[in-house]
């Protein structure tokens, strides 16, 4: 048995230790299209302490350590690219703490969307977080680490915009609390009005520390939820009636979506409108709302409301299960997507683009895209389905994710959860001294460079 | 390609021209406006009619002169490029009821149960009621009357794939189809016989098997005496002499029916197909005055005769106290195979 093994029992038990090849062989890959690598070691702390262990381990002996929630990005983020130490941080999922006042809670950095979900509404249910359309499985901290969105994304940016503050263990070993609980009691701000210190944690993938702890913003519970579907099949117009939507300031979600199978959905653009209320004439009110705004649209019958009734069920789930059926189109459950964030007035142009590489690449296309923080931004997502059993067919979905995200950086658009390739064309492209900042910061915080190795590789 | 027989003489020489002055969502001044902009209609000249109208069907039934008014008009539409809904809306369902190879097809000899391209007709098809032909159902965009493709005026839709509908059935083998919706039993009857198309089987509406099986169930019937407001459909206008069998099976079963405002020929429609055409406020007018007056009727039960119908209604007239309930399962709770109050 090796050192580093007899190590990390040391630290967390037998039980919480593998370097078994059949568990090693789980948590080499991702259900993306990514190449699969192992890792030389799983290990599931339970506390705060233990990670703070490992890392001080695995820092002494300079092995890799790859932070993973569900390891459900499909984009390989936590596919351990060099080796070491896997930490599945699914055991640390408790729910610490509800502040039903201040409207935030603070969980482990493990706990799962889903647990935290059927917490509030069993003893909270007048509050919710901004779900992921993400397996229920998927962790928080994972979702905030690469600035996830969720439900109430339109209304509220970002999940990682709706983080009250952080415990990170540092990649030298240190504990670390960032935002108001470095100062007091509360999580109730992760910066203001100090120096925003969450920013060298959020969107680094775990390359700058280990989240154990998050706060996150809860949100009011509205008695009511439900949707309207618009349909058009001018794509010029999308920016337009995105406008007029987000104009209401008053919706929870929206969704623009277009995909060629089932048959009914061919050449038209589904804008999917989510609104809530504490009443049936508040609902009613919301509803007429957005009608009338999209009024002109239906005279020229441009564009119409779907009768929804008899999905409106499915549509309303949290989170929505219609990307799964998507996957399984071609049979074999795959499905990948670039996700640029880009103006919404670039719709037109990337969603002829979709349509091209699937055509180019032969596989089957979905795409939804979802607003950001009222329409300053979208994230598009350029998906394509694959069978996982067709090699073939995942080589030319990871060329098209390839030349997509060369596309959105082209039209001025930052990929979402980029994989290691797209974060090498994306750091190419960036502003020199900016690049260098983001050096500065990797090889201060991370001076052995042990943090999921390949992520976020900057090079002088 | 099949053409409309629609009699020009008959409609010049029409002193009623009820086609449209009865419309419910159209207003004219009187004979002289209203038969005029028939006349426009069929020359092929502009008339406000064929932007205004919402396609309820009604003017099928106020013609008694058997002629196609509404046929017409969604013909004339399509020459134009008129859109009534919002094209993609229209786009959505060609594309959704494209034939696929996808149909379901039962025990089928003889007879042949046509769930159309409804999932909800196949539960209504079951039972002691349907016990003969329950396992002869055929569902699918095979079998699906292409009816729905008038309320978005593209006639040329129906008269491509009518034909290649009958032609299903009739490989099928079958002497009887047996029509769960008005629509199917309304194509294979009005819209295939105003298009000259031959249909080689016995179109079977449901009603009159449902109204037989229950006088051969008489014995198992045990009076509901409930009142109801009866819901009627658009199709059923392509078949206003089958209206009738309502009543009967309603009388048969202990089901009161007070006189509306808003029934048989005055009847206002689901209004799902405003919504679509024109926005909501038409529709939400239309629902309201429609659930207004059954509730003035005293009404415990709205009753269905078209899933769409149901589903386009049934929550908003329950949200006022009614309770929505298709007339089969009506007559399945008046022989015991639903309890009441549980639809």
């Amino acid at each position: 048995m090796s050192d580093i093994l007899q190590s990390l029992i040391d630290i967390v038990g037998e039980r919480s230790v593998s370097n078994a090849p059949e568990e090693l062989w789980f948590y080499s890959r991702d259900p993306g299209v990514l190449a699969p690598h192992k890792p030389d070691y799983v290990v599931a702390p339970k506390t705060t302490e233990e990670v703070q262990k490992i890392v001080q381990l695995a820092c002494r002996e300079k092995v890799p350590v790859v932070p993973m929630g569900n390891g459900m990005s499909l984009a390989g983020l936590v596919i351990p690219l060099k080796g070491g130490i896997v930490l599945d941080m699914k055991r640390m999922n408790k729910i610490l703490e509800v502040n039903p006042m201040a409207r935030y809670v603070v969980v482990e950095g493990g706990t799962s969307q889903g647990a935290l979900k059927s917490y509030l509404q069993k003893n909270h249910p007048t509050l919710r977080h901004s779900i992921p359309d993400a397996p229920a499985t998927t962790t928080i901290a994972a979702n905030v680490s690469l600035h996830g969105q969720g439900r109430l994304t339109n209304q509220y940016g970002f999940n990682s915009d709706m983080v009250t503050g952080l415990e990170v263990v540092l990649p030298t070993g240190e504990i670390c609390r960032i935002g108001s609980p470095s100062i007091g009691p509360y999580w109730i701000s992760k910066g203001p009005t100090m120096p925003d210190l969450s920013g060298l944690f959020l969107g680094w993938l775990g390359c700058t520390g280990i989240i154990t702890k998050v706060g996150l913003k809860l949100y009011p519970n509205k008695k009511f939820r439900d949707a309207e579907l618009f349909v058009t099949d001018r794509v010029d117009l999308i920016p337009d009636i995105l406008y007029k939507l987000t104009h209401l300031e008053m919706l929870e979600d929206i969704n623009v979506w277009f995909q060629p199978k089932p048959l009914m959905f061919l050449g038209n653009y589904h804008i999917t409108i989510f609104f809530t209320g504490d009443t049936e004439e508040e609902i009613e009110f919301k509803r007429k709302m957005i009608w009338d705004c999209l009024q002109e649209h239906m005279d020229a019958k441009d564009g119409g409301f779907m009768s929804i009734q008899y999905m409106k069920a499915m549509l309303l789930e949290m989170p929505g299960r219609n990307i799964a059926d998507f996957a399984d189109v071609p049979k074999g459950g795959g499905f990948e997507y670039s996700g640029p964030i880009a103006p919404i007035e670039h719709f037109p142009q990337y969603a002829a683009k979709v349509v091209e590489l699937a055509a180019k690449y032969n596989v089957l296309y979905a795409s939804t895209a979802r607003l950001i923080s009222g329409g300053h931004s979208m994230m598009y997502s350029i998906s394509f389905a694959f069978n996982r059993n067709d090699k073939a067919m995942m080589d030319r979905v990871e060329q098209a994710l390839t030349e997509a995200t060369a596309f959105a950086l082209d039209m001025g658009g930052i990929p979402w959860k980029p994989n290691h390739k797209e974060q090498k064309m994306l750091l190419e492209r960036m502003e020199p001294n900016a690049r260098r900042l983001l050096l500065m910061i990797k090889k201060n915080l991370d001076p052995q460079g042990i943090m999921n190795p390949g992520n976020w590789e900057v090079n002088a | 390609m099949y053409q409309l027989k629609f009699d020009q003489k008959v409609c010049a020489s029409c002193r009623s021209a009820d086609c449209l002055l009865k419309c419910q969502y159209m207003t004219f001044t009187g004979h002289k406006e209203a038969h005029g902009e028939m006349m426009k209609i069929m020359k092929g000249k502009d008339s406000r009619v064929l932007s205004e109208c919402m396609t309820c069907y009604a003017c099928e039934e106020y013609c008694t002169r058997g002629n196609h008014p509404f046929y017409l008009i969604s013909e004339k539409r399509e020459e134009k490029g008129i859109f009534t809904a919002p094209r993609p809306i229209t786009n959505q369902w060609i594309n959704m009821t494209v034939m696929q190879g996808k149909c379901l097809v039962g025990n089928v000899k003889d007879k042949a149960l046509s769930c159309c391209y409804i999932p909800d007709l196949g539960p209504l098809g079951t039972g002691e009621i349907f016990k003969d032909v329950a396992d002869a159902g055929v569902f699918g965009a095979e079998f699906m009357c292409p009816a729905v493709h008038t309320h978005f005026a593209r006639m040329s839709v129906i008269k491509e794939r009518l034909p290649i509908v009958i032609e299903n059935y009739r490989k099928l083998g079958v002497k009887e189809v047996i029509c769960l919706h008005d629509e199917c039993y309304g194509t294979l009857t009005s819209i295939a016989q105003a298009y000259g198309m031959e249909v080689p089987f016995q179109p079977v509406y449901y009603l009159d098997y449902v109204l037989q099986r229950m006088k051969e169930l008489k014995d198992k019937i045990k009076p509901l005496n409930i009142t109801v407001a009866y819901q009627r459909s658009c199709s059923n206008r392509l078949i206003p002499d089958k209206h009738a069998l309502v009543k009967k099976i309603f009388t048969l079963i202990g089901v009161k029916a007070p006189k509306r405002t808003y029934q048989d020929e005055n009847a206002l429609c689901c209004a799902e197909i405003l919504r679509s055409i024109s926005g909501y406020k038409l529709a939400d007018d239309v629902q309201k005055r429609n659930i207004d007056d059954m509730l003035a009727a005293d009404a415990e039960y709205c009753v269905f005769n078209c899933p769409a119908c149901q589903t386009s209604l049934a929550e908003k007239v329950a949200k006022r106290g009614l309770k929505p309930v298709h007339i089969i399962d009506l007559c399945k709770m008046a022989i015991g195979e639903k309890e009441r109050g549980t639809l």
